[in-house]
């Protein structure tokens, strides 16, 4: 994945011993699911050299949910890639912050941030005994943020990228097109929901935000090439 | 209350395109023992604060008035405009008020579960009303959408904040959407 991943928990209770477990935990999906090592699973399946029946539990999971995904965004969200391969980076990290979120729950905690490349899942209170306030960065500064939320037990997710007036990969085109966004926030009901409905959402271009307004339980924040963001009117609850 | 704040940081190379350079940090904020775990590099950083302090959003409602219409076909992909049209600002947190009154029509738009053209009406330089001239109704699962949430859409221009968060959502270089565009761009590259 490459990617930083940061674990906080609040409270008395928590170990070096259990921090360490949960990041071991990313460790571990890292050197299965990680495309960019060659002797990852997915980069061995890539290469045929893993039999279907073989696959790991963690790895049949994975490519169950990112099926589903596909059909509930109707193709948007697909991880095999134009090339053929299979990809499965656009559900994993979500997945994966997901998971270690509720190994911290299993060991006791109730107050806990654990954030994986941007995608954060926040639980009870912060250090100062607050909400969890998350920033919304600015694609077009890194230094900066433009928004201010509160995720209240929510997940959030954000796909974009830094490159102004991208361009996106048309599953149905099967092409690349034109995309005038730059940024797409996601909440959603839980950091895994949010990661592959924000990456879903992105691939569609100017009209993702809406696909997100069109889903129960989801909200939205989506900026454009000309620093106008577009949001969904329940996104306010959350500022 | 104790607090552990740990990062870690997994280092990869992009692709063989974009080497990544990416730290994460043990910001100790507060008292209580803060660890590091097997970390490559350190930095601070990550709670992001700015300049500008000022907080005047330029905030427009968008109404959604369907009107129903018979739409059809799956979506094929086009060019279309954005759900909320309007001639947009320029980059980030420019005054306000700079459309053109008037009533916009906008094209056919293709919102995933069907089709959608709304009228934008701006009024005093602002975005005062949208209604939908089009919006899928002729899908059972459309019409659920429809009724769920017609999405109501509200736009603002960004404007820096100065409030201190405990941590930053964003994308970044390494992002799903990054890949994907850099893999239609080398997919162009091939044609």
């Amino acid at each position: 994945m490459g990617m930083p991943v940061t674990i906080e928990i609040c409270g008395a209770g928590a170990s070096q011993d259990q921090l360490e477990k949960a990041f071991s935990y990313f460790t571990s999906i890292d050197a299965r699911f990680s495309t960019y090592k060659g002797d990852s699973e997915i980069s061995r399946i890539n290469r045929g050299e893993i039999a279907l029946g073989d696959y790991s539990p963690e790895m049949k999971d994975v490519f169950a949910l990112a099926e589903k995904t596909k059909r509930e965004t109707n193709g948007y969200f697909d991880i095999r890639t134009p090339g053929g391969l299979l990809d499965p980076s656009g559900i994993v990290k979500g997945w994966a912050i997901r998971n270690a979120a509720e190994l911290l729950r299993s060991l006791g905690h109730e107050h806990f941030y654990v954030e994986a490349g941007g995608d954060i899942e926040t639980s009870g209170k912060n250090a100062e005994g607050k909400e969890w306030r998350i920033g919304i960065r600015n694609p077009f500064n890194a230094e900066e943020i433009v928004k201010v939320v509160y995720p209240r037990g929510k997940g959030i997710a954000t796909s974009g990228t830094s490159v102004r007036g991208a361009h996106i990969y048309d599953p149905h085109a099967k092409q690349p097109v034109a995309s005038s966004v730059v940024s797409l926030t996601v909440i959603g009901p839980d950091v895994y929901e949010a990661d592959r409905f924000a990456t879903a959402a992105f691939a569609m271009g100017e009209r993702g935000i809406s696909f997100i307004g069109s889903l129960e339980g989801f909200e939205g924040y989506q900026i454009d090439r000309n620093g106008t963001a577009t949001f969904t009117e329940g996104f306010s609850d959350h500022v | 209350m104790k607090k552990y704040f740990v990062s870690f940081v997994f280092l990869v190379v992009f692709g063989g395109f974009a080497a990544l350079h990416y730290i994460s940090s043990a910001s100790a904020a507060n008292a209580g023992p803060s660890y590091t775990g097997q970390v490559t590099e350190e930095e601070a950083q990550q709670a992001a604060t700015l300049a500008d302090s000022d907080t005047a959003t330029d905030t427009q409602p968008a109404e959604a008035q369907p009107t129903p219409a018979q739409t059809a076909p799956e979506p094929a992909p086009k060019p279309k405009p954005k759900p909320t049209p309007a001639p947009t600002p320029m980059p980030v947190a420019k005054p306000k008020g700079e459309y053109n009154d008037g009533t916009y029509t906008g094209s056919v738009a293709d919102a995933f579960y069907g089709n959608i053209q709304v009228k934008a009406t701006v009024s005093g330089g602002k975005l005062t009303n949208v209604t939908f001239l089009q919006y899928p109704n002729d899908r059972s699962t459309s019409v659920m959408i429809n009724q769920q949430a017609m999405p109501g859409l509200v736009q603002e221009a960004l404007q820096a904040q100065s409030a201190s968060v405990n941590g930053v959502s964003g994308a970044m270089q390494t992002s799903e959407a990054f890949r994907a565009s850099l893999g239609a761009a080398l997919a162009q590259a091939k044609a």
